[in-house]
């Protein structure tokens, strides 16, 4: 075959991959339970070399299950070397500091063959609704409380399921069959990208994906290398502060950037917080290189050499690298902060072309209690608030990030249970003032419409107390609020009960602003009023504009 | 009285096809601003050319993009939105989620209703129905004085829950309607769309507000002209779920109008998939911008509830709006003829989604365009004659074409010769093949045992490749491939479907409540297909959608013809699970189901197509001419046989590597397939490979 036409074979077979393992995430996404998964898109979905190097990975998945799974399945090769595989065989974990994090997510690997010759890998993860122990909250003290964890176990051997794991992981959830079904899915899933990536090989008549993996890992790792080049070399530091659970949490980091590769040093962040907020270092380092990449080489496939030029370093036992036992089930509260805090640091590499902090982490929004008339109910949803400005944009109202989850239809939820959204709107004057305004979060009131109380985790509110900053002369964006119609402030992370008759009012975050407020510019400034996202008062106060423009509804 | 005309208005083109027992005339005519002009242009020349006066015409059906359109370039009319107090944003907060992860600069979707624009007003019904708060009637009357000092043309209402209890809404447009002016219309998303999850239902909704002044103005000057034209008969319009409904339907819902122009294509298909007795059949439409992929079983394409349309990013999916009606499933893809060609920061060739349309067009047109399209790589290849391209009238220039690619693609990855148009034309064709596969696995099917039907200009010159790739073994292009949308028209059947929310689980299922549900839908749909079609029997179809209890998706289940009772829940139950055993490979048995959604399709029923007559086989007659094409299986250039379509009569044979040459197209037969004309005239590919 001649040069060319092998090198054009190498870019549809690349092409393909990437395809693959989108029909992997896909068959995943329509087959799982959770709502947080299939309405939220909560799950990754992968394809490895025999070394455990990911070559493609779904574009449907986050950013937190991404890079922690690229890094998962070596772990499953050091406990089970390719050579002890067999076909038919399947591998599962939840283990936090080996999967993704925390308990939630069970990955499951599965080794492809041709003629008997291991050939490659598929790994896929998604959240799961319960393993048991105090359920989604920060509450428990160590990950021994947060619920079943299964070590790397042979799950399927040469096609036989062993029923005795199902049955230790259903005992042990209080969703059994949901927890069952989602297993499932995750092995069929793994299955469908095997078929095709046979299908792949018999096509362009391969006998291994090597040379493949070759070409995909050193042109996606000399393009970063080729992009980390561009951003000037240098030693930036950055820090920021948390709300934290019993006490505030100091993010710090130190940003090397070398010759084509960057260093991540978190020396002198806070040490571990006694509850569930802790971020393993898969999970820390998962977040912390997305936030680089989204600035340096957005448009560079995730796959292991695309990483490679990053590194993380971190010190064992903080809250950016916590032991077992540390508990860790809301560990997005500090890892969905890592973004911003790299930003912060580029933004001293790249001025003007990074944007401002945003509401960052989600607030999840577990939410049980007793009906009138029937089973009590159990549901689960999100709370979002505003995006940082970007340099020559405003924010983006009411939208994670970096969490690619969105949020779950409000009649779902209220026909799941007898809540009620009594408001669901902009909050006018939370987006942080600036010639580029920061996204606006929003304001959430949710009742019972039995004449019964619920209850309401709060174990992810955080920025109650410290604000999304501003870059570049940029305000901060409205800092977040948690209280009870009747009146009392929600101040701690623990679960809360919401008194029959009375409502939970929540007030997210919104995004910091771009740029001195005073450059903003009249048109926007008068949009703004006309739309009711800034107030009178608030363009007086952050603008001083006097009133033009019509007032909203 | 036994001609039937159809009109396809698409973005470029308006396809105007004549239908009499003396044959077929088709023309091509410009889409112009006023569009009425256009198609009364098309109408006259295929009367002239059949030589048929217009009362002769018996039917008339219609298609248009022209409400994408004006979604797409945001052109519709200034539109209000009123709805539930608390709930002023939902209408822009949309799913809260970022569409493209690594982007920092992306934007959401843009309302079509603006802040200023939408309006609550306090009353409430939780999820079961009970009313917590009453509608506040005089605060409906003050937003009503609201609305009017706004001018609008259009008012959208839309309130939680009102999928299943309208009455909130329909009190609010009484209201509303008496205080305004009576040319400003106002749509109930209770009639628009009554599902479930309000985003979607507040989306499509405010869509049809926004449309629908313009639209109910074409379609009354569309009929007038055809009046004043001494042309009587009915003027049907093409839905995007496949099913032709009347004017006044259509003006009244023409969110339901986005997609008719792709499902006259599918029905086409379709037609041909029964007329051929096709079991399975993969419709591939390939045009100027985009191709439409579309799966076909049993002679009936999938049917789905929701669509995106007007996507704002790289065709992304979650950058548009999202409409739920019904429409023919099928995935779009940004791979035309015009779509462009480059290089990314990877040294990997990337195809479309941008595409240089029709000005200034490709490299190879000589019109000012620079950038190196699909096109451009099929001329290089020697699959395009330069001078026959669009019968003739335009001629193409290889060397630009040559030039383009080289600049684009050649030199930054080092490519020579035919390499750089080789590489495009892998790309386009490999991206083809994997949205045909990711879309076929999602409904879990095989693909390689379909049968491709390609049309629209671009398909036949791609078409045997794809289905090297898809190792789909038989290939039909049928006649008329260029304007095979609006010949699909033709094809389809006077429908109407009704959808309903009203979730029961299988534990709790009480028959007596659904089949009252499944009557009164049944009736609201043949009460609109009656106004087509006042007699002759009507067909019922009746579907749901059930899932299992915790699961976001659901599977389709045809329900039977006659009243439920409680062990057809059992019975649906097993089929549910063998549904879905076959896509996924697991079932569940201890987990309860639930239905969720209801539908209900009456149609009178379309002509059924005959069988082909069988032919005799028999040796084409010598090539006119033979030329160097570049032949990917072998991965060179190779002589191929030219034949024009013309000298090919039914029953003759041949063998790749051929092209059959036609006015607006040109079929590339690839060395591992045979072609033979079928007894209708359509060219049958056969795969060699055993």
């Amino acid at each position: 075959m001649n040069d060319a036409l092998k090198r054009i074979h190498m870019q549809v077979m690349w092409n393909r991959l990437i395809a693959v393992v989108e029909e992997q995430a896909q068959a995943l996404l329509h087959t799982a339970f959770g709502a947080i998964t299939r309405e939220a898109g909560d799950l990754s979905a992968g394809v490895y070399d025999t070394g455990g190097r990911m070559l493609a990975q779904a574009v449907t998945g986050t950013p937190g299950h991404v890079n922690t799974m690229a890094a998962a399945v070596r772990h499953f090769l050091d406990r089970y070397p390719i050579t002890t595989m067999r076909p038919g065989d399947v591998f599962v974990t939840n283990d936090p500091w080996f999967g993704t994090g925390h308990l939630f997510d069970f990955v499951m690997v599965t080794p492809v063959f041709r003629d008997e010759r291991p050939v490659g890998l598929f790994a896929s993860t998604c959240h799961t609704p319960d393993v048991g122990g105090v359920g989604f909250s920060a509450e428990a003290r160590s990950v021994y409380e947060e619920g079943i964890c299964v070590p790397h176990l042979r799950l399927r051997e040469q096609g036989a399921i062993d029923e005795k794991v199902f049955a230790i992981i259903m005992a042990n959830s209080r969703n059994p069959i949901e927890a069952r079904g989602d297993l499932l899915s995750l092995i069929a899933c793994n299955d469908v990208g095997a078929a095709r990536l046979a299908d792949m090989m018999r096509e362009f008549d391969l006998d291994s994906i090597d040379e493949l993996a070759r070409h995909i890992l050193d042109t996606s790792r000399e393009a970063t290398r080729e992009a980390i080049r561009r951003v000037p070399r240098g030693s930036y530091r950055t820090a920021m502060t948390l709300d934290g659970y019993e006490s505030p949490i100091e993010l710090r980091a130190r940003l090397d950037i070398g010759d084509g590769e960057i260093t991540v040093d978190f020396a002198g962040s806070s040490p571990l917080s006694a509850r569930g907020i802790n971020s393993p270092r898969c999970y820390t380092e998962a977040y912390s290189v997305f936030g680089l990449k989204c600035i340096i080489a957005p448009a560079i496939p995730n796959n292991a050499g695309s990483l490679e030029p990053f590194r993380v370093l971190v010190e064992d036992g903080t809250c950016v690298a916590p032991l077992r036992p540390a508990p860790v089930t809301a560990r997005h509260v500090i890892g969905q902060m890592l973004p911003d805090l790299m930003f912060g640091a580029l933004a001293q590499a790249l001025d003007g072309r990074v944007p401002a902090e945003s509401a960052g982490s989600i607030w999840v929004l577990p939410m049980a209690g007793q009906r009138a008339q029937g089973k009590p109910f159990n549901v689960l949803n999100v709370g979002l608030g505003g995006t940082g400005a970007r340099p020559g944009k405003d924010g983006l109202n009411t939208t994670a990030f970096p969490s690619g989850v969105g949020v779950v239809p409000v009649e779902i939820t209220e026909n799941e249970s007898p809540l009620v959204f009594w408001v669901k709107e902009y909050l006018p004057d939370s987006g942080g003032a600036g010639e580029f305004r920061g996204g606006l979060g929003q304001r959430i009131e949710i009742g019972n419409s039995d004449p019964a109380p619920f209850t309401v985790g709060a174990g992810t509110f955080d920025r109650l107390r410290n604000p999304a900053a501003g870059r570049s002369g940029g305000r901060p964006g409205r800092h977040g609020a948690a209280r009870l119609g009747s009146g009392a402030v929600l101040a701690t992370k623990a679960v809360h009960t919401v008194p029959s008759g009375d409502r939970i009012v929540l007030e997210l975050p919104g995004g910091g602003g771009v740029g001195d407020p005073a450059r903003r510019t009249r048109a926007r400034i008068d949009a703004d009023l006309a739309a009711g996202l800034v107030s009178v008062d608030g363009a007086a106060r952050d603008y001083g504009a006097a009133r033009t423009g019509a007032p909203g509804a | 009285m036994r001609a039937r005309l159809a009109a396809d208005i698409g973005g470029t083109f308006t396809d105007v096809v004549l239908e009499s027992p003396a044959g077929r005339d088709t023309a091509k005519v410009l889409t112009t601003a006023a569009p009425e002009a256009g198609v009364l242009e098309g109408v006259r020349r295929v009367l002239a050319a059949a030589g048929l006066p217009p009362s002769e015409v018996s039917v008339f059906v219609h298609g248009t993009t022209l409400a994408t359109n004006a979604l797409i370039e945001r052109k519709g009319a200034r539109t209000a939105f009123v709805t539930t107090e608390g709930m002023r944003d939902i209408l822009e907060m949309g799913y809260e989620k970022r569409f493209e992860q690594y982007d920092v600069y992306m934007e959401r979707p843009r309302p079509l209703v603006p802040r200023p624009l939408r309006f609550t007003v306090p009353g409430r019904r939780d999820g079961r129905g009970r009313v917590l708060r009453e509608l506040d009637e005089a605060a409906v009357r003050a937003v009503g004085e609201r609305v009017r000092a706004e001018r609008v043309a259009a008012v959208a209402i839309g309130f939680m829950h009102a999928y299943a209890w309208p009455e909130h809404e329909q009190r609010a447009a009484e209201i509303l309607r008496a205080q305004l002016p009576p040319d400003v219309t106002i749509c109930l998303s209770s009639e628009v769309c009554p599902e479930i999850r309000e985003y979607e239902r507040f989306s499509t909704t405010c869509a049809n507000a926004y449309v629908r002044p313009m639209m109910q103005g074409y379609l009354l000057r569309l009929r007038a002209e055809l009046d004043a034209l001494g042309m009587a008969c009915p003027l049907l319009l093409m839905m995007s779920g496949g099913g032709l409904t009347t004017l006044e339907i259509a003006a009244r819902f023409p969110v339901r109008l986005v997609e008719s122009g792709p499902a006259g294509g599918a029905l086409l298909s379709s037609w041909i998939a029964r007329e051929r007795a096709l079991e399975r059949v993969l419709s591939f439409d390939m045009g100027g911008t985009t191709a439409k992929i579309c799966l076909i079983d049993q002679g009936e394409p999938e049917r789905a509830r929701t669509f995106e349309v007007a996507r704002a990013y790289r065709n992304v999916k979650g950058s548009g709006l999202p409409v739920r009606v019904p429409v023919i499933e099928m995935v779009e893809i940004g791979a035309g003829g015009g779509s462009i060609a480059r290089v990314d920061r990877m040294q990997r060739i990337t195809v479309g989604p941008d595409s240089a349309g029709a000005d200034p067009g490709p490299a190879s047109y000589r019109r000012g365009g620079s950038e190196a399209t699909v096109t451009d790589a099929d001329l290089a290849l020697g699959r395009i004659d330069p001078e026959r391209f669009a019968d003739g009238t335009l001629a193409l220039d290889p060397a630009a074409a040559e030039r383009a690619l080289a600049t684009q693609v050649g030199v930054p990855l080092a490519l020579e010769g035919p390499w750089p148009a080789a590489g495009v034309s892998e790309i386009v064709e490999e991206n083809m093949a994997n949205a045909a596969r990711v879309h076929a696995i999602e409904r879990g099917r095989v693909i390689g045992r379909y049968t491709m039907i390609a049309f629209g200009g671009g398909a036949p010159l791609h078409a045997g490749r794809l289905a090297e790739k898809l190792g789909v073994r038989r290939v039909v292009v049928p006649e008329g491939a260029s304007v095979g949308s609006a010949i699909g028209f033709l094809r389809a059947p006077v429908s109407f479907q009704v959808v309903r929310s009203h979730r029961a689980t299988l534990s709790g299922f009480d028959a007596g409540v659904v089949n009252g549900l499944l009557e009164q839908c049944a009736a609201t749909a043949a009460a609109v297909v009656r106004r087509a079609v006042p007699e002759g029997d009507l067909t019922i179809g009746r579907v749901v959608d059930v899932r299992y209890i915790g699961q976001g998706h659901e599977l389709q289940l045809a329900l039977p013809d006659d009243a439920l009772r409680t062990e057809d829940a059992r019975r649906l139950r097993a089929q549910f699970e063998k549904l879905y055993g076959s896509i996924y490979g697991v079932t569940m048995p201890d987990q309860d189901i639930e239905f969720v959604t209801w539908s209900v399709t009456v149609s009178a029923p379309s002509e059924s197509p005959l069988p082909a007559k069988p032919v005799q086989k028999h040796t084409a007659p010598p090539p006119r001419s033979e030329r160097d094409v570049y032949e990917p299986a072998l991965g060179r250039m190779v002589a191929f046989a030219v034949y024009q379509r013309d000298d090919l009569e039914p029953g003759s044979e041949l063998a790749g590597p051929a092209l059959i040459e036609e006015g607006q197209t040109t079929t590339v037969v690839p060395a591992s397939f045979t072609l033979f004309v079928d007894g209708a005239g359509y060219l049958v590919m056969e795969s060699r490979d055993e």
